[in-house]
């Protein structure tokens, strides 16, 4: 067992992990911070999407001892209590989501997209962005217009 | 109409926990003691197992049990079940063999479960489930649809000669024969229904937890129905008595079908939690829920349509090997029978239809209802067909269809398979998708394309659904062995707020939002003041869940039906409280109100009074609470044309789709927003069907398609911005008016993007999934 150090949304948290143990197994069974899923094995959904020191990352793709030292943000550390986060809020304006599985990774993987396109990608930019999340529900259409809702919004 | 009510886009209430990170999925979900499972699986599509080893498991650090089959045998858990039965030809239901939980002495695909291995850490679970030696002798495997059936085939099943589980013919043969043999001309097409993994992106998952002190057992579930498995774990498994078993399915990420069915892991994991008096939770990886869930379609088609010299069409002849898997999953046998076969007719006015479908049984995993469930099957072999006449009759293929449907003065139509469809306008739904996709200027379009080196084609879907499942009657005459009602009760608080139960489950279709705006239209009570209840048999009374599209249209009606009898019970109370005769008091906008005067009285303050009776009408129950049955008199017939464009690269075969519209006649819309966003994504799952998705198994049975590595699903960049509209009729036995809209985008997309393709390239028929390699060689032989 090892014993890791890191930030996760803001407040400070160690761990005693093995290993193998994953990141987002670490955010979920030992954190309880279960708004991040797991919806595959193989790096492909991005359920998973968390960000660590500012970039998106697959936390089913990382172990927690890659994790230590780092800053880790996840859907639960972006609204103000209940005031939602302007990509969150474009979410639930666009009908972003459905069922909601894929959707914190979704929102995780839109500010990345912001991080490095800014506030005004187009149709395009954003469909090939998300070409690491796979959502079953929406058809994609109201996440790309929620992505773009959202990146404007946060741009204001 | 109340501003949130009916026909308002009103935000969804689920939205906040979801975003939130909020949601609580059966994962999630966590108890004091809880213990983890790990499934031991078959490596071998078909094998009798001769011996199994769990001394080192059972010796591993943290393991808590390993049980196998001859445990849950020696308990008297009983096999899963098939509920509805199929007459094969021979006058004898449908093979059914017997479908252990876990493996007796044989298995019968890769991932049938052997063993369950528990543990007090997941790792530990699964380290321990790699040390159970299980000795396997293989046995040949039968891996396809088309050969299952032939002779020399390994049998499967002692029960099932051939591999047959029914062969089930339909409609006048002799009738049918003769149309044939008079017609003006026979087009025909040979094709297959790609078998697809269901893949909500949400595995299955379990939590078992056991009360030795209430001897009650509660599953949550990852399930689309909890009173559906409360009643087969009860009745059929013998798990616990119903009434000492409480099913939950709390957020569930997506199910498409996929999560109906009552599965292995379900009863094994509510069995096991009893047996070693810890809770027990089990959640399926991916390639687990590849290899185990129940998939979807799977047909061999040989169809035939006769036609007089007009192109009209005379008769029409379906051929169908149905793929059912390896054992017969809890509705196997009525999707390519009941819900493929009685939608042949589709729009048209074909007055012979006869088809006979030939289920068999392989080593693969069981095949079952998905997103659409046997009527894409029905409609893409439909419309495909539809096409080739067109060419051999050199009609447009909107000129054909239009030559053959229901006339909008018919309705309601009786079509000779059994359905009678309600209503609809199927013309209007054409010339409005026509007029969005603007078909006339389609020409110059792949004129200009053929400058840039693509192939531009056109492809065309006009499709009709069964939804609303079901008329009880009619599934009890079709052998289904339940009732397709639903139940719900409207309860008002003491304090004027109002909590809905329903036996519907939302997994993403928004029940919450949309539910909540019809009891805000009708009894006027602000939208913010509702609560919708579901998915726990120890809150709602009953339900038969969430498929079909049926919530709507059949839950929504238990609900208003409730409502109706809050409002008249409202009248005698307001009647009293306002010194009024009843038949004086009328009701609107949530006020009674006395008839001439400007006497007025909330419903909320007729709810306080009902609850605090202190000057209340005599003979009258308090309380404000009501409960309501629905059950339909008719399913609801769902339809549209579809219109899709896509441009193929000839020297790659890649298919880029460019313009998608869909024109959908679903009734009234309770929440245009919600309906559109199902829209879209029915219609993208179809576009994974026809473009991406193919799930093969490989000769000796192994899924070589077992993860998003090799199964290829649909990303945001496989689709265009979709023009959506509606041209709605109004089905006269739905007291909504409402139809339903879950599965539409999946039924109509397919066809219309193979019928695209095959118009770009000049070919008669491409099979799905259309991928680049595909439909090169389809370009090469064309040409």
């Amino acid at each position: 067992m090892s014993t890791i150090n890191l930030a996760v949304n803001g407040q400070s948290v160690s761990g005693e992990v093995e290993p193998r143990t994953l990141l987002v197994e670490f955010l979920r069974e030992q954190l309880r911070l279960t708004g991040t899923h797991v919806g595959c094995d193989t790096s492909q959904c991005g359920a998973c999407v968390v960000m660590i020191d500012g970039k998106s990352v697959k936390s089913c793709t990382m172990l927690a001892v890659m994790a230590d030292g780092a800053e880790v943000t996840t859907i639960e550390g972006l609204a103000n209590g209940a005031e939602l986060h302007p990509m969150q809020q474009a979410f639930m304006d666009n009908h972003g989501l459905q069922c909601g599985f894929c959707t914190p990774g979704m929102v995780m993987s839109a500010l990345d997209i912001v991080n490095r396109h800014g506030n005004e990608p187009d149709d395009a930019i954003v469909r090939r962005e998300l070409s690491g999340n796979i959502c079953r529900c929406t058809g994609y259409q109201n996440i790309v217009k929620a992505i773009r809702a959202g990146a404007q919004a946060m741009g204001e | 109409m109340q501003e949130n009510g009916i026909g308002a886009s009103v935000r969804r209430k689920e939205d906040q926990r979801f975003l939130l990170g909020k949601g609580r999925y059966t994962d999630d979900i966590n108890v004091e003691g809880q213990t983890y499972a790990c499934f031991v699986r078959s490596p071998h599509a078909h094998a009798e197992i001769e011996g199994i080893d769990a001394s080192a498991a059972t010796a591993a650090p943290g393991v808590v049990a390993v049980l196998t089959g001859d445990d849950l045998a020696a308990d008297g858990i009983g096999p899963l079940i098939c509920g509805v039965t199929v007459t094969s030809d021979d006058g004898q239901p449908h093979r059914a063999p017997a479908h252990p939980a876990l493996a007796q002495g044989k298995v019968n695909y890769v991932g049938d479960h052997v063993a369950i291995v528990i543990a007090e850490s997941l790792t530990q679970a699964r380290d321990a489930a790699e040390l159970v030696e299980v000795n396997y002798r293989p046995l040949p495997a039968v891996a396809s649809t088309a050969d299952a059936a032939n002779d020399g085939q390994q049998q499967i099943h002692e029960e099932a000669p051939n591999n047959i589980c029914f062969n089930w013919p339909f409609g006048d043969k002799a009738a049918n024969d003769e149309a044939f043999a008079g017609a003006h001309k026979v087009s025909s097409i040979d094709l297959v229904n790609n078998r697809m993994v269901t893949n909500p992106m949400e595995p299955r998952a379990a939590l078992g937890e056991y009360n030795s002190g209430t001897e009650e057992i509660t599953l949550h579930l990852t399930t689309q129905n909890p009173h559906v498995h409360r009643l087969v774990l009860a009745a059929f498994n013998q798990l616990a008595p119903e009434h000492k078993l409480r099913v939950v399915g709390p957020d569930v990420g997506g199910g498409f079908g996929a999560k109906i069915f009552i599965y292995a892991e379900e009863l094994v994991v509510g069995w096991a939690c009893r047996k070693v008096n810890r809770p027990v939770k089990w959640t399926a990886d991916r390639t687990e829920a590849f290899l185990s869930d129940a998939h979807g379609r799977d047909h061999v088609t040989r169809a035939e349509m006769a036609l007089d010299e007009n192109g009209k069409f005379l008769a029409m002849r379906v051929l169908t090997t149905a793929n059912l898997g390896a054992y017969l999953s809890t509705f196997a046998t009525m999707v390519p029978s009941y819900l493929y076969a009685f939608l042949f007719a589709g729009q048209y006015t074909t007055p012979l239809i006869y088809s006979e479908v030939k289920a068999v049984f392989t080593n693969t995993s069981p095949v079952d209802a998905s997103r659409g469930a046997g009527r894409p099957e029905a409609t893409y072999l439909l419309e495909r067909l539809v096409d080739v006449c067109a060419a051999d009759m050199g009609l447009d293929p909107a000129e054909i269809r239009r030559r053959n449907f229901i006339p909008k003065d018919a309705f309601p139509y009786q079509t000779p398979v059994v359905q009678c469809y309600d209503s609809g306008d199927y013309e209007a739904a054409l010339d409005q998708a026509m007029e969005l996709a603007d078909y006339a200027g389609f020409d110059a379009r792949a004129e200009e394309a053929r400058g840039r080196g693509k192939l531009r084609g056109i492809g065309l879907s006009s499709y009709v659904e069964a939804c609303g499942i079901a008329p009880s009657a009619a599934v009890g005459q079709l052998g289904g062995g339940v009732g397709l009602w639903e139940s719900a009760q409207v309860r008002f608080n003491p304090t004027g707020n109002v909590q809905v139960f329903t036996g519907t489950h939302s997994h993403g279709q928004g029940h919450e939002t949309t539910f909540a705006q019809l009891v805000c239209d009708q009894l006027g009570v602000p939208f913010e003041n509702i609560e919708v209840i579901h998915g726990d048999t120890a809150k709602t009374q009953f339900g038969m869940g969430t498929y079909g599209s049926r919530s709507l249209a059949v839950g929504g009606v238990a609900i208003a039906k409730a409502c109706d009898k809050l409002i008249a019970k409202g009248k005698k109370i307001a009647a009293h409280a306002m010194e009024a005769a009843e038949g004086d008091i009328e009701f609107a906008g949530g006020n009674y109100t006395v008839a001439g005067t400007d006497k007025a009285m909330n419903i909320a303050e007729v709810a306080f009074n009902a609850y605090v009776p202190h000057n209340y009408p005599e003979g009258v129950e308090p309380g404000f609470d009501e409960n309501a049955f629905f059950d339909p008199m008719n399913f609801s017939f769902p339809a549209g044309t579809h219109i899709c464009e896509v441009e193929v690269d000839p020297a790659t075969g890649e298919v880029e789709i460019v313009d998608y519209t869909a024109v959908d006649d679903f009734g009234k819309l309770v929440n245009p927003m919600i309906v559109e966003g199902q829209v879209h994504g029915g219609i993208v799952h179809g576009i994974g069907q026809a473009l991406l998705e193919g799930c093969h198994y490989d000769k000796d049975g192994q899924l070589v398609t077992a993860s998003y590595m090799d199964y290829a699903m649909p990303r945001a960049d496989n689709a265009p911005e979709f023009k959506i509209d509606y041209a709605p009729t109004d089905p006269p036995h739905n007291p909504l008016g409402v139809k339903g809209c879950g599965e539409a985008g999946a039924i109509g997309a397919p066809p219309a993007i193979i019928n695209a393709i095959a118009n770009a390239i000049g070919a008669k028929h491409v099979e799905m999934p259309a991928t680049p390699e595909t439909v090169w060689r389809a370009c090469q032989s064309a040409n």
